[in-house]
């Protein structure tokens, strides 16, 4: 009995240490990745900055889509939201301290969160898909119309985001921005991390399979999904944030389906239910359209669809899932 | 002795059919309880209205007093009426620790806990190991669920509705699919149940009905057609034709 339990003790620890090992080159990949970035693209940080800003919406998306099974195609709702929130806060508030409109930003997403929850998960299935495209229309449809806060149509212009911590100012070509969104995303990635993992974490992935055994549990798939939305919130939110402390204005485009949509191609080519997916998919999403747009601009589209389709066909797991897949039975060979 | 739980003249009816005929029981703390009936019987259904998985057309249904007829299965389980599934429902990609973690933290009220490892937890991976072991499936522990034999999965299912430290326990045909040679597991672990706990087993294995149950409660077209003690539940006309006789007949002896 005591043999037993020290034995599971010690598997048990064995196992955290190992999970903890994960976490660690997680961050490692993130911070080389980033560091690769600034020596590969020095012109071109805004880009990898935007690329910093999408990562946080894919990851957010993946998050109720991954994790919890939610279908939905109106998911920068969240995102646009924390990018005006931030906006309005420093063009009508005065607020232009860049961690003050990052909280705003949060705090926009995780309200829109609530909000989104609150309606998409009243349905399932189809239906479900149908009420989050008509949200994301409604809600990019009333920023269009209340423009003397948002700007409209002509975007949310003269962010002026004060020194970041009164030090370091946000440059013309972008560094601190970068720094900024890595340290952010790296920040996240991390807390995310032990989220999935958490017993909140172990509710969700119950719910996505079997909702009315977690009923049976005691537990509330309604009050989780939609806690689990807030997060989802303040995650995009944040990303929102990055962008407009960024690119200093804010425009229709970051509370579109455009956007919606292809977060979701994102995270189904890069893997659902998986931190490293939904990194990896916007990487890859971001790159082919950044070089396939500049060598081919009529039919990048099509390129991308059909990368889309290549992806869903044959690797059904999305590029890091089957990575995975086939390292793991690799190593369980090797065992 | 006053009941922890009771249902009163409960019906439901599909189509037309009335598969819950105004069923009316009563059970104290510590009762042991075996519902047996033929297949179709409306054993399943009735477990179904009473933890809110469906509504009753009319009747009542209390827990230790209170009326939780309009009460929703979850706060049914919340307050101690707790079932398994007839059909093993499972999450495929966890592991039975990974079960039995959730389960306890559920009870304790910190399964929305956003930080933190069960694996961590040393008092929940005590009682997790405890429970696992005393259902015999120390080795799968921490195995994925599609990845253990179905008879294994059917007693984790058992382990989860322990974990959660029910008052009113519904076991819905728990050695279904599970080897002869384990089912002792199950009997052990009834047998190790808090003596106040109050279990109604739906079960179609007569020997374990008789070693189980102080009291059998036989349903046939979703009516109570007996209730009483296993011995006389044997000599009883209408059991004998309703159910026993088939097994009678299929060379079960009765
Ligand atoms: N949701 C349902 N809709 C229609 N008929 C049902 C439903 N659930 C159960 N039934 C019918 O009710 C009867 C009793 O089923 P059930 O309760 O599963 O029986 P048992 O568990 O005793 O074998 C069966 O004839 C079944 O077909
Ligand atoms: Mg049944």
């Amino acid at each position: 009995m005591t043999m037993a339990t020290m034995n599971d003790a010690l598997a048990a620890a064995r196992g955290n240490r190992r999970k903890l090992g994960r976490d660690l080159a997680g961050l490692f990949v993130i911070l080389a990745l980033a560091v690769v970035g600034y020596l590969l693209f020095p012109n071109n940080l805004a880009l990898l900055t935007r690329m910093t800003a999408i990562a946080l919406l894919v990851l957010s998306l993946d998050l109720v889509t991954g994790y919890c099974g939610v279908a939905t195609l109106g998911h920068a709702a969240l995102f646009g939201t924390g990018a005006y929130t931030a906006g309005i806060a420093a063009v009508h508030f005065g607020i232009t301290d860049p961690l003050l409109m990052l909280a705003c930003g949060i705090l926009g997403g995780v309200v829109a969160g609530l909000l989104c929850g609150a309606v998409i998960l009243r349905a399932h299935g189809l239906p479900q898909l149908v009420l989050s495209i008509a949200l994301i229309h409604l809600f990019h449809e009333f920023a269009n119309k209340a423009s003397s806060w948002t700007g409209g149509s002509d975007g949310l212009a003269g962010i002026a985001p004060d020194p970041l911590l009164g030090l370091f100012a946000f440059d013309l070509w972008g560094r601190t921005a970068y720094v900024f969104g890595i340290v952010l995303l790296a920040v996240v990635f991390a807390l995310l991390r032990l989220v999935v993992r958490s017993p909140f974490g172990m509710l969700c992935r119950g719910i996505k399979e079997d909702p009315i055994r977690i009923r049976a549990m005691g537990a509330s798939p309604k009050v989780t999904l939609i806690k689990m939305y807030m997060i989802s919130g303040a995650v995009a939110g944040a990303g929102g944030a990055l962008n407009a402390i960024s690119t200093q204005v804010v425009g229709l485009d970051s509370l579109s389906f455009t956007l919606s949509a292809e977060s979701l191609v994102m995270l189904v080519l890069g893997g659902t239910g998986s931190l490293f997916g939904a990194l990896t998919g916007t990487i890859v999403f971001m790159f082919f359209e950044d070089i396939v747009s500049a060598a081919n601009p009529f039919h990048w589209l099509t390129m991308v669809g059909a990368l889309l389709i290549a992806v869903v066909l044959f690797a059904p797991k999305g590029l890091y899932g089957t990575i995975a897949a086939v390292a793991a039975r690799w190593q369980e060979a090797r065992r | 002795m006053s009941a922890i739980f009771e249902v009163r003249n409960l019906k439901r009816s599909f189509g037309g059919l009335a598969v819950t005929n105004d069923v009316s029981l009563a059970m104290a703390p510590g009762d042991r309880v075996a519902l047996i009936g033929p297949n179709g019987a409306g054993k399943t259904t009735f477990v179904n209205l009473v933890t809110g998985n469906l509504t009753p057309d009319s009747g009542e249904v209390r827990i230790g007093g209170e009326d939780i007829t309009r009460v929703n299965a979850i706060g049914r389980v919340r307050r101690g009426l707790v079932r398994s599934f007839q059909v093993t429902r499972l999450f495929q990609d966890m592991t039975p620790a990974e079960h039995v973690a959730l389960a306890i933290l559920q009870r304790d009220g910190r399964a929305g806990r956003l930080f933190g490892n069960y694996l961590a937890m040393p008092e929940v991976m005590a009682e997790v190991g405890d429970l696992i072991g005393k259902l015999g499936l120390r080795d799968q522990m921490h195995r994925r669920v599609r990845e253990i034999a179905y008879g294994q999965q059917r007693l984790l299912e058992i382990a989860v509705a322990l974990a959660l430290k029910p008052r009113v326990l519904l076991l819905d045909e728990p050695a279904a699919g599970v080897p002869q040679s384990d089912t002792g597991r199950i009997e052990q672990a009834l047998a190790d149940l808090p003596p106040d706990l109050a279990v109604l087993m739906i079960e179609h294995d007569m020997d374990l009905v008789f070693r189980f149950a102080r009291r059998v409660i036989v349903l046939a077209a979703g009516t109570i057609i007996f209730d009483g003690s296993p011995s006389d539940a044997t000599k009883d006309p209408r059991v004998r034709e309703a159910y026993l006789g088939s097994y009678a007949n299929a060379g079960h002896a009765a």
